[in-house]
């Protein structure tokens, strides 16, 4: 939590320092939108790409707030990030997961870095290699620790690869992401991490996108989800819009199909996400 | 149900994509000499309004830049020219174009190619031809 709060204070005077030098050096949609745990990415998987749009050269601010209502619950997130001459990502996300049926709410803080270790997903004819760190902790572990987690702070890892391919689908640009994730989370991180007898495994996300002109993509996620608690953990899935009007604003809609959550079954919602760049 | 509708709607794409390019050189698709002289027409449009750019070409005759990049544009499209000006590293040594700038050139030429109505897949397929020169233009 504190290193959230610092992180924050530390992007925030960055983010007025920079506003008036913001990089604008990447093309139109190509760093992608921002993830439910604050790097940059899809919506649920985080992506190779860095978020915002700073070249080699340049720095960059982002935010964004999403929402995902679901049958049963719904998740706000709001979050930063800054991008160091698109070679180091920094976030920060705060997640407030509400359950009206018990009126009540779990919240989590996360802080990430990205690292870029190879490519564009542009230009270099192998994809875009990054290398990613998630740390998550709960505000409050009463319902974690009740369904049997071992922990209400974890850390997750991860490499992804990404690549878009100019024109590759009938004349269209196609994108692709694969993501390995080492994680102990249950749910995110939103009901604890791991379970008696339960450690960290890797898990499988993926992404898949068409262009359909410079401002617009369709596409869809998957992501592979650890199992650890008596209680039934599904991997979820997504099928997504977004739109890129320019480089200081975009939307993302998606539908989702998150499966069973803390006994709540066959999850599904909509899911809307707003960001902005200086 | 959910399976035979993407496999349908993946189909139909894929054939949607074959008969849309019967044999046509990219050349061709760009509306051939007169095409390609009016998109390069309007991208030095686009650059003599772009702050960013324009200063790289300051010293540059406008003449000379366009045609050689008509000359270019008809050689990468398969069309009946040969590029016979410099090499994209001579050309570019001395100029330290960024990464940042040759996106925004990027962008330019896009943009000139909405004026131009070249459909999105035509200009795809032109700027992935395009792509590849990035290394011999961008730190020199």
């Amino acid at each position: 939590m504190k290193i959230t709060n610092t992180i924050c204070i530390i992007l925030g005077i960055l983010g007025y320092c920079v506003s008036a030098m913001a990089g604008q050096g990447k093309i139109l949609a190509t760093p992608g939108v921002s993830q439910a745990e604050g790097a940059g990415g899809g919506g649920i998987v985080p992506w190779a790409q860095l978020a915002g749009y700073a070249s080699r050269d340049e720095i960059a601010v982002n935010g964004f707030c999403s929402r995902a209502g679901l049958d049963d619950y719904q998740l706000d997130v709001c979050g930063a990030q800054l991008n160091l001459y698109d070679r180091v990502e920094l976030s920060v996300a705060k997640q407030t997961f509400d359950v009206p049926a018990l009126n009540m709410q779990i919240k989590q803080d996360i802080a990430g870095v990205k690292v870029r270790l190879y490519g564009d997903i542009l230009y270099s004819a192998l994809p875009q290699i990054s290398v990613g760190w998630q740390h998550k902790s709960l505000k409050d572990g009463t319902i974690a620790n009740l369904l049997g987690a071992k922990d209400t702070r974890g850390d997750d890892f991860y490499v992804a690869a990404s690549k878009l391919h100019l024109g590759a689908l009938a004349g269209y640009n196609f994108f692709w992401n694969v993501t390995a994730r080492y994680t102990d989370a249950n749910q995110l991180g939103l009901l604890g991490f791991g379970a008696e007898g339960q450690h960290r495994s890797i898990q499988l996300e993926g992404a898949a996108a068409v262009f359909l002109n410079p401002n617009w993509a369709v596409g869809t996620e998957y992501r592979q989800k650890p199992d650890n608690m008596a209680i039934k953990e599904d991997d979820w899935q997504d099928v997504f819009i977004a739109w890129f009007p320019n480089k200081h604003f975009t939307v993302t809609a998606a539908w989702l199909n998150l499966g069973d959550i803390a006994g709540a079954e066959k999850q599904t919602g909509w899911y809307l996400s707003i960001s902005g760049a200086l | 149900m959910w399976r035979k509708c993407v496999i349908g709607l993946f189909a139909t794409i894929m054939l949607g994509g074959c008969q849309n390019t019967p044999e046509q050189t990219l050349y061709q698709r760009l509306g051939g000499q007169q095409g390609v002289e009016k998109l390069v027409d309007n991208f030095i449009n686009q650059i003599g309004h772009d702050k960013q750019i324009f200063h790289f070409f300051a010293d540059s005759k406008i003449s000379h830049f366009r045609q050689g990049f008509i000359q270019h544009l008809c050689a990468v499209s398969d069309g009946p020219c040969r590029y016979t000006g410099d090499s994209m590293v001579d050309i570019h040594t001395g100029m330290m174009v960024k990464e940042g700038d040759f996106n925004h050139v990027v962008e330019l030429l896009i943009n000139a190619m909405d004026d131009s109505g070249i459909e999105t897949p035509v200009q795809n397929a032109l700027l992935a031809r395009l792509a590849p020169l990035r290394s011999g233009i961008i730190y020199r």
